[in-house]
């Protein structure tokens, strides 16, 4: 019995030879090179992706500051990309749809307590760190094994499709062409190209670009079909100078997009904080992150948003129009220039464009394998929402009001306690800080036990 | 039979007595003893006021019963994901879930005159709430029903081809939009994976089934070792892999379950490592992220081939556990077929 066992594992396992070596994989997505003395640095990026059956664009935007004939990028793509495959498009769109999605805060305004409440709200669209991106320039193509499947200029970009036999001539190829690649970027390309990837390396066409007028560079889009529905990190921590911030954004059909490999954990959301994080709601929504990605030992992968296209309640930004959403890969949406419906409308779901925002700080220890998605079924919504409850602050008189005063001191607290429990910020210094801001602990001063027997009879309302 | 069965109702309303002499009766044959643990249980549920006895006896079987131990562990996981992960399964989730299954496991029963078993409705139905999501409850009730009704619709040599669980989620994954599995809310914890290995050990021991999920994770780590070898990537994406607590509860609480495995030892290897390399392919050749559900689901068509191959004498609950597992197993291949009833 135990001979058959062993038998059957070693048929098992001698067949992986000929599994893997049938298997093709796909990959997507890149990292930067840089020339020998120019520090690599590759830190935020946003990503868009449209996903429909194995129909897939992906739009990457680029924040490159550096001198445009510096720049370069090197992205695995499953396919040899045909012309027509790649796009250039506006920053503005993955802006709106950065805004759209943000983490958002709602502010409510406490009505006098001798009256009834009405409330006013206010969702201030939360941007992403911007960081810098360093990169270099390419030259000429060059033989070594690599061969180049095509050439276009698109846009301000020159791009090149590569396909290569070994990582070695790759990388001698790269190296020979004034890129400078990372130690053990060599160790990931050869992964990709067993996969048979092929890679897309872009540089600026300086004419092309002067002719745009533009002083940055527009996102570069993709589309092709591909099963495998994915997103490669692996080449961009490989220069990576400690963790990266990636935001990714899904447009589906189905509904929410999360990742397989990974957990996909729902940012806090929809907590009482203090009020005077109104003018600190950036460093509060990065110190919040930071400690939620601690909380979850630097392994998940955090939801920021998860919605219907049509519309949004509170708005941080109006939903994307159908054009925006067309020119994100969004096919099945009309390109007749009618916008979605405005915001606050009631769903739609002819519409049939869900929205997913995640957001992952990566580096390789706690990322080794590249992010993995499905789509669900799932369309429910989910926003990163957090509310300020301003406290009324008129001369209200009666004794509701003596109440709700009382148990102001009780409710600031538990804002600060929720605060310092979010983002791990000290709960003496929220405390100080909002009592300078006009939050005060201070327990309102309470009429002697006499006085309110019979004050009564001499006081009126 | 329906008559039997009927007769047997009513003694036990009429005369508790007789009807613990007969559950007497019932423990004393050791030939049928077996297939009369259900029934006896049932009993026991409705005369244990009347003869003590006989209760501690019952009480001995459950125990032995591996499902028991399979309820517990797989009730501990969904309290450990509702509260240390928070899982968003709302309770009222599992209600509904448990009460199709148990519903259609009723129906199943009264259409072929058996005594409803709930244990295994239960499992079932603690299974598809770990692995399926959904955002209304109908889809996961459709899974249920599906899973048990394929326990009595979907039978070949006597046994039911599929396990219930299993079948429910590729069904419904195949057939709509509207239930999804979660194969990486788990999270990779190792010390979660082993506490989640370490308990399946248990289950499965109990349930004479412990080399599945062994030859299971065996052949897949070598495959996903292999295949990270020969990509030259870091193993910690294997390992990665393997953490993945979803996978440590499919080869623990799902392939492993004894009434949809073959029953000789070298078929159930066969078995095994095939579904495990029908699941590689299928995830990473062609990306199907419900690869290991539908692995097993094809394995299971293949099954009745395998077993046909290498006959066995019938697993039923409560076997006792042999060790060394796989080495003292008794085996007769001309066993006749006993009529099992529909777990």
């Amino acid at each position: 019995m135990n001979r058959s066992l062993k038998k059957t594992l070693f048929a098992a396992t001698s067949a992986i030879a000929a599994v893997t070596i049938t298997g093709g994989a796909v990959a997507f997505c890149g990292f930067y090179v840089a020339k020998a003395d120019t520090k690599l640095f590759n830190k935020a990026s946003k990503v868009a992706i449209m996903r429909d059956d194995d129909r897939t664009v992906i739009t990457m935007a680029n924040d490159y500051q550096g001198d445009l004939q510096d720049f370069a990028m090197v992205i695995p793509v499953p396919v040899v990309l045909q012309e027509e495959q790649i796009h250039v498009t506006e920053n503005a769109i993955l802006d709106h749809l950065d805004a759209y999605t943000s983490p958002r805060l709602v502010e409510y305004f406490d009505e006098d307590p001798c009256q009834v409440m009405y409330r006013r709200e206010l969702a201030a669209p939360m941007s992403m760190a911007e960081d810098s991106v360093t990169v270099t320039g390419a030259q000429k193509k060059d033989g070594l094994g690599v061969t180049i499947e095509a050439e276009y200029t698109v846009g301000e970009y020159d791009i090149q499709i590569l396909s290569a036999e070994q990582s070695d001539g790759l990388a001698t190829w790269l190296t020979q062409n004034g890129y400078k690649l990372p130690d053990g970027a060599e160790r990931v390309l050869e992964s990709y190209i067993k996969q048979d990837t092929k890679f897309f390396v872009a540089k600026v066409n300086l004419e092309e670009q002067a002719e745009t007028g533009l002083k940055y560079l527009r996102p570069l889009q993709v589309a092709f079909e591909s099963p495998k529905f994915m997103l490669p990190i692996r080449l961009g921590t490989v220069n990576a100078d400690g963790k990266q911030e990636l935001f990714v954004f899904t447009l589906t059909r189905t509904g929410r997009v999360e990742t397989t490999n990974y957990r996909t954990v729902k940012l806090p959301t929809g907590m009482d904080i203090p009020t005077y994080v109104k003018d600190e709601f950036g460093p509060f929504y990065k110190a919040m992150f930071a400690e939620q990605v601690k909380k979850e030992n630097e392994r998940a992968v955090f939801l920021e948003y998860a919605w219907d296209m049509n519309w949004c309640d509170p708005c941080a930004a109006d939903p994307l129009s159908q054009d925006e959403l067309r020119e994100l890969g969004v096919y099945w949406v009309g390109g007749d220039g009618r916008n979605i419906q405005p915001r606050r409308s009631s769903p739609q779901p002819a519409q049939d464009v869900f929205v997913t925002r995640m957001h992952v700080s990566y580096d390789a220890q706690h990322f080794p394998e590249d992010l993995m998605f499905k789509q669900t079924g799932d369309r429910s919504n989910f926003q990163g929402r957090y509310v300020l409850r301003h406290p009324y602050t008129g001369d209200a008189q009666c004794e509701s009001a003596d109440v709700y005063r009382a148990s102001l001191p009780q409710r600031f607290e538990k804002e600060a306690q929720t605060l310092a429990n979010l983002t791990g910020w000290d709960i003496e210094e929220i405390r100080s800080d909002m009592n300078e801001k006009g939050q005060t602990f201070d327990k309102p001063k309470k009429d002697s036990w006499w006085k309110r027997i019979w004050n009564n009879d001499e006081e009126e309302g | 039979m329906a008559s039997v069965k009927n007769q047997g109702k009513i003694d036990k309303l009429l005369r508790p007595e007789a009807a613990a002499d007969k559950l007497k009766l019932s423990i004393a044959s050791k030939a049928s003893r077996h297939r009369r643990v259900s029934a006896a249980l049932m009993l026991f549920l409705t005369i244990r006021d009347g003869d003590k006895g006989n209760s501690a006896t019952m009480k001995q079987r459950l125990l032995k019963d591996p499902r028991t131990y399979q309820i517990l562990t797989l009730s501990g996981l969904l309290v450990f994901g509702w509260t240390a992960r928070a899982f968003e399964i709302a309770p009222n989730h599992f209600l509904a879930i448990a009460a199709a299954a148990c519903v259609a496991q009723w129906l199943g029963s009264v259409m072929i005159a058996m005594r409803p078993d709930f244990k295994s409705a239960v499992i079932t139905a603690l299974s598809l709430t770990l692995l399926l999501r959904a955002d209304t409850v109908w889809p996961l009730m459709a899974a249920a029903t599906i899973a048990i009704g394929s326990k009595f619709m979907l039978r070949l040599g006597g046994k039911h081809v599929f396990n219930p669980a299993n079948i429910g989620i590729v069904a419904m994954v195949l057939l709509t939009d509207a239930a999804w599995t979660t194969p990486g809310q788990w999270g990779t914890a190792t010390w979660f994976a082993a506490l989640l290995a370490g308990v399946g050990f248990f289950v499965t021991y109990r349930a004479a089934r412990i080399d599945v999920p062994l030859v299971f994770l065996g052949v897949y780590a070598a495959l996903l070792f292999g295949r990270a070898i020969w990509l030259g990537d870091p193993l910690s994406i294997p390992m990665l892999r393997l953490e993945n607590g979803a996978l440590v509860l499919f080869a623990f609480f799902m392939i492993s379950d004894p009434k949809t495995t073959p029953d000789s030892a070298i078929s159930r290897a066969v078995f095994t490592a095939g579904a495990a390399l029908l699941a590689y392919v299928l995830t990473f050749h062609f990306y199907l992220t419900d690869g290991l559900f539908y692995a097993l689901a094809i394995a299971s068509v293949l099954r009745p081939a395998i077993e046909w191959l290498d006959p066995a004498p019938r697993y039923q609950w409560g076997d006792e556990i042999l060790l060394p597992l796989f080495l003292k197993r008794p085996r007769n291949p001309r066993a006749p077929a006993q009529h099992a009833p529909a777990e």
